[in-house]
């Protein structure tokens, strides 16, 4: 039997600057397909966690049902979780997030749990700018249920029977910018180089970070003529940057030609550092930014890389105004203060 | 860096770390699987295939095989697997195996090979050429054979029952033994009708000290090989109270345990430079100080004492070691004062030297430095070409299952002498590479990792193994705990093979594997990538299993170093361009035994 995991790691790992060992962030074996793509978006996820230094404790993982919805008890076995119901899972991270803001929120979904019966909610996370980061794991199929093309298979895509979709794909990307989220990005499953960094900085961005990962189904949606296949996402590949994310207090190293480069200061002082491949973009720029995607869509290509960034982002709990303390380290002073203030407060509305 | 053939036999068995290391090159992770299976009687047929004495090694053998273990390289505090000790297992548990032993064949090819000594070297040479026919006179000085087996291993690491076995299982294929018989010419032996002469006759001069007081304390100062032997033969059943040795290795731990074993109470080893300089095995070591055996270090000796002809004892000054940049030793005198260590008898156990004052020295076997014959490295061959040397005699003193890697190719060498075919042609070895997959999540081998610690041998009560020097004290493995320690193997001949035409470079293998062995890059040359892979590959012993350039023109690495065998490479691939493939690599006999 071959589904248990050793707990040997290489003897060389390090404990990160949090005292946790990588291994520390990994889950349970993976019990999806051996080669699904979701697997590599998880080991991303360990990667980027384990990079930022995040204490485990300090993560909440959810998710909807699907395919997706089961990766993560692949990952960050040592922290929170909750797997919702099927496209619910942004109503149970805006709960989660709106009680306590001191966590570090990760949602993951499918194409069918966001796309499909998830998409008002999907939509709705968006404009509200909640402080998380969505992961939706895009292999344009519903894997779970033998490979129905989903609401994000391009028209015609071959499914594995080999019959064609003929219904116009929802791009989420462009539903995403469309709807008031402040960090948007497009990857793909086989490139970490870029994918890890791009979590990282979701971590870091305080709104809605969307991430669309293109992650091909090796069961049902990796044959000829599929779009969401591995050689031709790899043939379609495009890349808006060379990307890197530099977390706060440390030396930015890259150097990129002058007059590409443009680096964006989050709101804790980490940076991210893009060495643009096109001039006619500003990932600050809802308009460009919705431009170059539907440029490259009408030249087939994929784009990927960070594609739009709000660094003026103000998340939910500041357009509320809510609380700064998690409602969990209110006391009950400050939920009960007494009648005196009851009195001032009903004294505003006489 | 170029592709990795893997078509190379040598490849794959050097992934197999303790087959690679052991000289005789056996198979160790398919016989611990035999073991783990309850086949003890293939698990010690597999082993007398490759090394003649599994009884004996599994008591004995120097294990060149457990610090190349690859369990003893995953984690800090994780040790080898004990393949010394589950040899035993195999030999203690076997059923019948005499009937699958190849006889020697009524109708002889002709050809007569005198062997001199009857030690593991010449014993192998015998059941390598016996199956063929040759016809074989084995001489040897004692009134049975096994060499320095029997005179310088005590009883109490290896019973005689069991020597007398496995020896005996050479002998029996029609073997001619000479015993009792002292070669004291090669003048002699030459001019007999022999096609072939194999020299076995291992190092037989123990090393004397040279020091003031030496002569006059004679009676009570003993060479230690001399010594061993002379218990072994049972000439002696006695010595002082207080007994020094001097040397730190393997003979000086058998000599300070048989001392205590008649009659020595206060036993002392005394080795002239650092205790992690001391040549003995770590567990010898360890196994003398459990029998109260005080072991002192940096203490060079000066002189003996002798009162009224009796010997009082010894001086010994004191030193500390110092080593140059190139790693040389020099022991510097202390200003500590000299110790006196009281004595009734000293054993001198500082080496031993190759000795052929019976080879006349006119007859065309060149001799070299330190007067040991000048041989071809490969073949055994001496300058006179129907003269072959092997064991501790060809290269000074080694151990037994040096000896037996000898006395195969030697017996290749005089095969081939024999038959008129070039004494320079080697056998290759046998290979066979193996699909495991059995099913959806299962392989023909246990592949999950054991965390299990290695487990210890248990011991005879020391009241008991004091007393007589013929009770050992190793008690072997039970069944049960072979079984568990030999779980612990993270069967390392079970190959992690790549096919590159398959991959579709998912990276589910690269994700899944729990030691960050297998990177997907862009090539370069190799010391560039032995730092930009997942995880370094520091271990330049350890090869890099380089594919050819993938479609993505990247390539994709494996650092064997710390690969666990797991198979959750394969099991993660969608199309098997990973497989869990078992590599059984044989080297090749004069005879096939299996």
């Amino acid at each position: 039997m071959s589904f248990i995991k050793p707990i040997f790691r290489h003897p060389t790992q390090t404990k990160n600057k949090a005292g946790f060992y990588k291994s520390d962030y990994e889950g349970r074996i993976s019990t999806l397909c051996a080669g699904c793509g979701h697997d590599s978006i998880n080991a991303s996820i360990v990667a980027a966690c384990y990079e930022m230094n995040i204490e485990p404790h300090k993560v909440v993982k959810l998710s909807g049902i699907g395919c997706s919805s089961k990766a993560p008890a692949y990952y960050l076995n040592n922290s929170h979780g909750f797997n919702t119901v099927h496209g619910r899972m942004p109503s149970v991270a805006t709960g989660a997030n709106m009680a306590n803001r001191e966590l570090t929120y990760l949602g993951v979904s499918g194409d069918g749990d966001s796309a499909s019966i998830g998409i008002g909610q999907f939509i709705h996370v968006n404009r509200r700018n909640l402080n998380m980061v969505y992961i939706m794991m895009n292999n344009g199929c519903y894997g779970l249920t033998k490979g129905q093309d989903s609401a994000t298979a391009d028209i015609g895509s071959l499914s594995k029977s080999g019959s064609r979709n003929e219904f116009s794909p929802i791009d989420m990307v462009s539903m995403a910018l469309e709807s008031g989220a402040t960090f948007i990005a497009r990857s793909f499953s086989g490139d970490k180089k870029q994918l890890v960094p791009l979590i990282k900085a979701a971590m870091s961005h305080p709104g809605f970070a969307f991430i669309d990962v293109i992650s091909p189904c090796v069961t049902f949606n990796n044959n000829k003529g599929s779009t969401k296949a591995y050689d031709f996402i790899r043939e379609h590949i495009e890349v808006t940057s060379e990307f890197d994310f530099v977390p706060i207090r440390e030396e930015i190293s890259v150097e990129y030609e002058e007059g590409t480069q443009k680096s964006v200061t989050l709101h804790d002082g980490s940076q991210i550092q893009l060495s643009k491949l096109y001039s006619d973009w500003d990932p600050s720029d809802r308009n460009s930014a919705m431009e170059k995607l539907q440029q490259s869509k009408a030249n087939g290509d994929i784009l990927t890389g960070l594609l739009y960034i709000d660094p003026g982002s103000q998340d939910l709990h500041s357009t509320l105004n809510t609380s700064t303390l998690p409602l969990n380290q209110l006391t009950e002073e400050d939920l009960c203060p007494g009648s005196a203030t009851l009195e001032k407060i009903n004294t505003e509305y006489r | 860096m170029k592709p990795t053939n893997v078509q190379d036999p040598e490849y794959f068995h050097k992934v197999i770390d303790c087959q690679y290391a052991c000289p005789a090159h056996t198979p160790v992770p398919e016989y611990i699987r035999l073991i783990a299976n309850k086949k003890y009687t293939e698990a010690y047929m597999v082993n007398w295939e490759s090394n003649v004495f599994p009884g004996i090694l599994g008591r004995t053998c120097d294990r060149p095989c457990e610090p190349a273990c690859r369990r003893g390289r995953i984690e800090k505090e994780e040790e080898p697997v004990a393949i010394c000790r589950l040899k035993r297992v195999a030999a203690d548990n076997k059923g019948e195996v005499k009937s699958l032993m190849p006889n020697a064949p009524l109708n002889k090819n002709g050809k007569k090979v005198a062997l001199i000594g009857g030690g593991p070297a010449s014993l192998t040479v015998a059941r390598d050429l016996a199956p063929e026919g040759y016809e074989i006179h084995l001489f040897d000085e004692w009134h049975k054979g096994g060499g320095m087996m029997r005179t310088q291993i005590p009883s109490f690491r290896l019973p005689e029952r069991v020597l007398d076995e496995e020896v005996n299982y050479v002998t029996d294929m029609g073997i001619h033994t000479h015993y009792n018989h002292f070669v004291e010419s090669m003048k002699e032996i030459l001019d007999e009708d022999y096609d072939a002469v194999f020299v076995g006759t291992g190092a037989p001069n123990g090393r004397d000290l040279k020091l003031p007081g030496r002569e006059e304390a004679d009676a009570n100062v003993h060479i230690g090989i001399n010594f061993l032997a002379s218990v072994a033969f049972e000439h002696r059943d006695k010595i002082g109270r207080k007994v020094i040795i001097l040397g730190g290795g393997n003979t000086a731990m058998d000599c300070c345990r048989t001392s205590r074993r008649l009659g020595g109470k206060e036993v002392t080893v005394v080795v002239r430079s650092p205790f992690k300089d001391m040549k003995a095995s770590p567990w010898e070591i360890d196994d003398a100080k459990a029998e109260d055996i005080p072991i002192f270090n940096n203490m060079p000796p000066k002189s003996f004492v002798v009162e009224n002809g009796k010997l009082k004892g010894m001086w010994f000054g004191h030193v500390r070691a110092e080593y140059d940049k190139n790693g040389k030793r020099s022991l510097i005198p202390t200003d500590d004062p000299d110790t006196f260590i009281e004595a009734d008898d000293v054993i001198i156990a500082i080496g031993q030297d190759n000795a052929f004052p019976w080879i006349e020295r006119d007859l065309g076997i060149e001799f070299g430095k330190w007067d040991l014959p000048i041989l071809n490295k490969t073949t055994f061959q001496s300058t006179l070409p129907n003269v072959f040397f092997g064991g501790d005699a060809a290269f000074g003193p080694e151990n037994i299952i040096t000896a037996a890697a000898h006395g195969h190719q030697a017996a290749i060498s005089i095969h081939h002498f024999c038959q008129g075919v070039d004494v320079n042609t080697r056998l290759d070895p046998t290979t066979n590479l193996v699909k495991q997959k059995m099913g959806i999540h299962e392989w023909m081998y246990d592949s999950p990792v054991v965390e299990d610690d290695r487990f210890a041998v248990p011991h005879e009560d020391k009241v008991i193994t004091l007393s007589d020097r013929k009770v050992e004290v190793e008690l072997g493995f039970d069944e049960i705990t072979g079984f568990r320690e030999a779980q612990r193997c993270l069967n390392c001949d079970v190959q992690t093979v790549f096919s590159l035409d398959q991959c579709i470079e998912c990276d589910a293998c690269v994700d899944v594997c729990p030691t960050s062995c297998i990177t997907f890059t862009s090539n370069g040359a190799e010391e560039d990538l032995r730092e930009r892979l997942s995880a370094p590959a520091n271990n330049l012993d350890q090869d890099l299993y380089v594919s050819d350039t993938l479609p993505t023109k990247r390539v994709m690495i494996k650092d064997e170093d710390v690969c666990l065998h797991c198979g959750l490479c394969a099991e993660r691939c969608p199309t098997a361009a990973w497989d869990m493939q078992k590599y059984l690599y044989g080297v090749t006999k004069v005879s096939k035994i299996l």
